[in-house]
């Protein structure tokens, strides 16, 4: 049984109103054999995901068990083979920040409103507040080049706030950089999560990085990408990383993951 | 410092071989020679400077044009990719030195045959790294655009165009380095005008020092012009130079 349901896609020009979830059902994927002769891959098999409005769920597992996969189906970049997909638009970011290098700061954030058909100076404007926000205020006209991996990660994050979408799909956002900027950029999402609520869906192999944000964690096994666990974060914002109850979870996340 | 230096001593001893009357003053000018001709002969080679100089620049622009549209037709279809590479590759293997006679004999002595075997030897090296340079675009940065509900044509526009800039002037850069020879090549194979005209005329006539002036005329023109285009390069791509930190 296959469905797939889509809400329209909304523009992002229009005042966000309420926040999607996602839905998955016993997905499964499966990716023909890049080499002729190689066995095919089942990147996820019955993998079931639920995310309501304004949940972070973050999904931890070592590489190759189909965690940017499960992405890419919530965005509609690929089509499950196997079970149901619900879910409202989705937009992704990336480890890597894939800002365009030639355009400045305020012109990569703007990028999404551009495409939606606003124009240069509404986009800049909107975009540039943003910035603001995020603590980038005089570096608007900076080009990705002349910023730090941190600064380039926010702006990446303030073009994916202002895509519209209302759920965000964050693939190991933080995985490109040092652990000390790592913890501070963690931080800086709680934060601006607390005061813009968005549907997350956060994937990275950092186990504290998903018991700090998250309001539920699942693991997941590889070949075929699975859940093996799930945990619940009942732990009250905002958090601190020494929190005996963060802890007990990362050692038990960890627990999981080995078996 | 050094290559001026080289350049001194090279043209110190060439000096000396010809006056001591190591060769013939026929066979090699020595670089007194060239000089005095290229200040006597100033009004002819700068007359037939402006000939050869628009053959190449036109030349290149059709080049260019023609190039570009195939590159980005390539890149849009895939059946035209198949359908003309094949072609491509193989209008490169065509003699030039046999054809530019036959292309004079249909379209006479004016410009046309020119631009034509100028645009001819300049396409190829322009759609290559173009082509290239679209191919290379992250494929994620396009489902990121798709995210966003982008058009196939927005996507283009908006990341595959400007990636794909420095290999069009990657591109520009290597047409220029033959797009000399090729003008040169088209005026030998018939015109009345032109250095290469100049210089046809002059060897027979014993005035090497005129032909070594006219081609020295040519070689600046084409250093002038990769300078240009490389000057280009950094004003309109600095993160090409710089981008090592952002595309790990
Ligand atoms: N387009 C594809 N074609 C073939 N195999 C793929 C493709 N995309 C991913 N895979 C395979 O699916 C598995 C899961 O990949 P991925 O979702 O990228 O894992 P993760 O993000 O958890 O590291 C891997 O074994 C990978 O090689
Ligand atoms: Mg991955």
């Amino acid at each position: 049984m296959l469905t797939r349901t889509r809400a329209p896609a909304q523009a992002p020009s229009q005042v966000q109103t309420g926040l999607g979830s996602v839905c998955l059902r016993d997905v499964g994927k499966t990716f023909a054999a890049r080499r002729r002769g190689a066995a095919p891959v089942t990147a996820l098999d019955g993998l079931s995901l639920d995310a309501g409005p304004g949940e972070i769920v973050a999904v931890v597992g070592p590489s190759g068990c189909g965690k940017t996969t499960l992405l890419e189906l919530v965005c509609g970049l690929t089509e499950p083979d196997a079970g149901s997909l619900q879910a409202a638009p989705a937009t992704l970011m990336a480890q890597r920040d894939l800002l365009l290098p030639w355009r400045s700061a305020v012109d990569n954030a703007a990028l999404a409103l551009r495409v939606a058909g606003i124009e240069r100076a509404a986009a800049r404007t909107r975009a540039a507040a943003l910035l603001r926000d995020f603590g980038l205020e005089g570096f608007e006209r900076a080009r990705p080049y002349e910023m730090s991996g941190g600064m380039r990660q926010r702006v990446a994050f303030a073009r994916t706030l202002l895509s519209g979408r209302t759920v965000l799909c964050l693939d190991e956002p933080f995985a490109s950089l040092d652990a000390l900027t790592r913890q501070d950029m963690q931080d800086w999402l709680a934060g601006t999560l607390a005061t813009q609520p968005r549907t997350v869906v956060l994937v990275t192999h950092d186990v504290e990085e998903a018991i700090v944000l998250a309001d539920r964690v699942l693991v997941l096994a590889p070949r075929p990408g699975r859940v093996v666990a799930t945990l619940d974060v009942d732990v009250e914002r905002p958090r601190r990383r020494t929190d005996a109850r963060l802890v007990a979870l990362r050692e038990r996340a960890l627990r999981e993951l080995r078996a | 410092m050094m290559a001026a230096a080289l350049v001194l001593v090279l043209l110190g001893s060439w000096e000396a071989y010809v006056r001591l009357g190591g060769i013939d003053e026929i066979v090699l000018p020595a670089p007194s020679a060239i000089a005095t001709a290229l200040h006597d002969d100033r009004a002819l080679l700068w007359s037939n400077f402006t000939v050869t100089a628009g053959e190449i620049a036109f030349g290149m622009l059709v080049a260019l044009v023609l190039g570009l549209a195939c590159a980005v037709a390539m890149h849009f279809s895939d059946a035209l990719r198949r359908a003309l590479y094949p072609l491509l590759v193989s209008s490169q293997t065509i003699p030039i030195v046999l054809v530019a006679p036959l292309l004079v004999a249909w379209w006479g002595f004016d410009l046309t045959p020119k631009l034509a075997i100028v645009a001819l030897v300049c396409f190829f090296p322009i759609v290559v790294p173009t082509l290239d340079a679209l191919d290379r675009v992250d494929p994620d940065l396009r489902k990121l655009m798709r995210t966003f509900g982008a058009s196939r044509w927005q996507t283009f526009r908006i990341v595959e165009a400007p990636a794909a800039l420095p290999g069009v002037l990657t591109g520009a850069k290597l047409s220029v380095a033959i797009a000399a020879i090729a003008a040169t090549l088209a005026e030998l194979a018939g015109s009345d005008s032109g250095l290469g005209n100049l210089m046809l005329k002059a060897i027979p006539n014993f005035e090497t020092a005129r032909a070594f002036a006219a081609v020295l005329v040519l070689s600046a023109f084409s250093m002038a012009l990769f300078g240009l285009l490389a000057l280009a390069e950094r004003r309109l791509l600095p993160w090409a130079h710089q981008t090592r930190g952002t595309a790990q």
